[in-house]
Parts: structure tokens; C-alpha cells; sequence
């Protein structure tokens, strides 16, 4: 058991997040995947502030976490405005540009 | 290479016994189907990802992980499943020819590459942040943020208060005509009374149930000529298609149409009908004073437990007064 072990936690969860944000058709589910890329760069980041003795790695994964939070606040705010124009929060119906 | 910092061997059973989970949770995401389990899960997810956190020595981070992703995003996103999520359904067709095994295949290529990279580099001999959090973490990170750090600080206060403004801009609705307040609501409905003359512009909508054998909230209403009333039944059951059961709905309507059409109703059944019928009224009362009702046998009776017991046995006696 070393510190690597969660640098490929890390990994693992970043290509489930990666693979759900193509795959998934629901707005909010692929949402949720972007949330679980940033929760696994942060892991990687933290993981590296321990291995390297310092503290700059937690304040950028603090830094993340703010930006995550006011990013989740508008991308839902964009689903639910989407929702209510369109009638649908699929990611394949809003294409009013393609078409 | 020495080794200068020691994981413990309580570090490594908390990481073993939470890593499994972490990717199983993670993989609802690719698997489950309805958007509130996904949630659930995900919010597991980052409960676990806080406890690493504090196992890494990041306890301030750890903290903060549950107050902000389990605490505020993700019950945001309950919050916006609640709004639009109960129906969102999600086609499976695929738009891109091939798109969804080239993303697994993709998916895969990137966890192998991760892994390889992360193993096979050489990484200096871990620290540890003993020293750097030597004034205990909180106070460490305290000093970069508001050391080094002021300036992106700052700017993310400019941040939030943009998403904050921006989420308000994005969910406001332009009103577009002018306000109905309850005046002009009661209005409306008499006028609408005043020319069709029909009742249903001034009454509310009917609810569910039928009061002669269930009145559970996904038996539709029954109309007084006998058709079932889809408004009655909550779009929510509705959508998840556990509106009562086509027979049970088809057998009141018989039932009404029956009583609807003017004669006493046993006069037009014949007499093996009635025996029937009373036969199943005893089987009713006998059953329902199991603890299951008379739907027990059907499958998706079991759905609906909040089912009253009694509105299985009253309803033939009332029944009986119409008769």
C-alpha cells in the first residue's frame, strides 16, 4: 500500500467520469459525471500535497471546489431553464443550433 | 529509496474497504437508471472521498468535501431531479453511429493509460505534510490562502457572486402577460362557467380513487358515465406507468356503466353472475382481514400497501345499498 494505490483511485474514478459524460443521455447524469472528474483530479491533487510534503496541492483542490460549486450552480440552472423551454432535459434535444 | 513516510496499516484497510465501494458507487453512474439513485450513490461517493481525504492528512479538506459536494451540490441536484428528473427518460438510440462503444472502449484506453502512468513513474520518497501541518492543518492552508493565494482568493468571491446573479438571471421567467392574481383567477372560471355552462370550469379536478373499492392515488376517478378520468392520477404515477391496472380500472367501469344505465343492476346480471359475485364479496371480506387485500394475488398490488384494508370490504356493502 503507497500513496500511488490512490493516484490510480484517482484515475479510475476520472475515466468513469469521463466515460459517463459521453454515454449518458440525461443532462443531469452527465452532469454528475463532470463532478466526479473534479472530485478525482482533487483526490490526485491531495494525494500529491502528501507526498510532496505540501500544502499548495489542498489549496488548489480547495480552489477547485469553489469553482465546482459556483459551476454546478449555473449548469443546473441552465438544465432547468432548458427543461422548462423545451420540455426535456436530454442532451440530444437541445439542439436548436444544428438544426 | 528510503521511505519517509510509513502508511499505516489502518491507512490501508480504510483505503481497501472504501476504494471497492468508491468505484461501485461511481459506477451507477454508468449503470443505474433512474437519476435519484445516481445521486444517492454519487453522494456516497464523495462522503468516502471526504474520509480519504482526512486519511491523506487533508482534514480541512475532508470538511469541506462534505459540506460542499454531499451537503450543497449533490441535494442540489435532488433538488433539480425533484423539478425535472421524475420523467426524464433516456432514449436509447444512439445519434452517433458506434458512439457509446467507442466511449467504453475510449473509457477503458484511459483508465489503462492512467494506470500505467501512475505506476510506473518514479515518484520522489513521499513526505508526508507532518512539518507542513505542523500548526495543524486548517491554520497551513489558512496561511497559503491568504498568503500566496489572496489575489485568486479574491477573485473568487467576484466568482460566486457572478454564479449566484447568473443562476437567478437563468431561472427568472418573464411574465409575459399581466398578473393573475386570485380575482382575476375567479373570474376567468365564472366567465368560462357563464359560456360553456358545464361545471368542470368552476369545480377542481377530480382526485383519485373510486370510492366503491380502493381509494388509492393510482386508481383513476371514474367519470359519471362510467370512462376513467386520466386527470385524476398524478402525472408522477402516471409517467412510472404504475397507474392502477387496466382490468381493476375496466372492472369499475363496467360496473358504473352498469348502475349508469338505469335499471337496478342485479335485474340485468343473470343468476351465475350473482353467485359469482357474492362468492367473491365473502373471498374479499375473508381476505381482508389478512394482511393483505384482495388484490394480494396481483403482482403489483404489492406497490401499493398504503392501500386501505377497509375500503376493500366496505364498498360491496355499499354496493349492496344500491342495490
Amino acid at each position: 500500500m503507497t500513496l500511488v494505490h490512490y493516484l490510480v483511485l484517482s484515475g479510475i474514478l476520472f475515466s468513469i467520469g469521463a466515460v459517463t459524460v459521453l454515454v449518458r443521455r440525461n443532462a443531469l447524469v452527465a452532469f454528475m459525471g463532470v463532478e466526479l472528474m473534479l472530485n478525482a483530479a482533487n483526490l490526485m491533487l491531495v494525494t500529491f500535497a502528501r507526498m510532496h510534503g505540501d500544502l499548495h496541492g489542498q489549496v488548489i483542490a480547495f480552489f477547485v471546489m469553489v469553482v465546482a460549486a459556483a459551476e454546478v450552480v449555473i449548469g443546473l440552472a441552465i438544465i432547468v431553464s432548458i427543461h422548462r423551454t423545451r420540455g426535456s432535459a436530454s442532451l440530444d434535444d437541445a439542439n436548436l443550433l444544428k438544426n | 529509496m528510503t521511505e519517509q513516510l510509513v502508511l499505516s496499516t489502518g491507512e490501508a484497510v480504510l483505503f481497501w474497504v472504501l476504494a471497492p465501494l468508491m468505484v461501485l458507487g461511481a459506477l451507477a453512474l454508468l449503470f443505474a437508471r433512474r437519476p435519484v439513485h445516481i445521486a444517492v450513490s454519487i453522494a456516497g461517493v464523495m462522503v468516502a472521498l471526504a474520509v480519504l481525504y482526512i486519511a491523506l492528512e487533508a482534514p480541512f479538506l475532508g470538511v469541506a468535501q462534505v459540506v460542499v459536494y454531499t451537503g450543497a451540490v449533490m441535494m442540489l441536484f435532488l433538488f433539480v431531479i425533484m423539478l425535472v428528473g421524475v420523467d426524464s427518460t433516456e432514449s436509447l438510440t444512439e445519434t452517433l453511429a458506434g458512439q457509446r462503444w467507442i466511449a467504453i472502449v475510449g473509457g477503458l484506453g484511459l483508465v489503462a493509460l492512467t494506470i500505467a502512468i501512475v505506476t510506473r513513474a518514479t515518484f520522489a520518497s513521499p513526505v508526508g505534510l507532518e512539518a507542513a501541518n505542523a500548526d495543524t492543518n486548517p491554520v497551513g492552508v489558512a496561511r497559503l490562502i491568504f498568503g500566496d493565494y489572496v489575489f485568486p482568493f479574491e477573485l473568487t468571491a467576484a466568482l460566486l457572486i457572478t454564479a449566484a446573479l447568473g443562476a437567478l438571471v437563468l431561472s427568472h421567467r418573464r411574465r409575459l402577460g399581466p398578473k393573475r392574481g386570485q380575482r382575476e383567477t375567479v373570474e376567468k372560471k365564472l366567465a368560462t362557467f357563464a359560456e360553456s355552462g358545464s361545471a368542470t370550469a368552476v369545480v377542481s379536478a377530480p382526485g383519485p380513487g373510486v370510492y366503491a373499492r380502493t381509494n388509492s392515488a393510482d386508481m383513476p376517478a371514474l367519470a359519471a358515465s362510467g370512462e376513467t378520468l386520466d386527470a385524476s392520477v398524478t402525472t408522477v404515477l402516471r409517467v412510472r406507468g404504475q397507474v392502477l391496472r387496466d382490468e381493476e380500472a375496466a372492472a369499475q367501469t363496467g360496473r358504473v356503466a352498469m348502475i349508469a344505465s338505469g335499471a337496478p343492476v342485479f335485474d340485468t346480471t343473470d343468476e351465475a353472475q350473482l353467485e359469482d359475485e357474492t362468492s367473491e364479496i365473502e373471498a374479499t371480506a375473508t381476505e381482508s382481514e389478512g394482511a393483505e387485500g384482495a388484490e394480494g394475488a396481483d403482482p403489483a398490488g404489492s406497490d401499493h400497501a398504503d392501500r386501505d384494508d377497509a375500503g376493500d370490504s366496505s364498498p360491496e356493502t355499499d354496493e349492496g345499498d344500491e342495490r
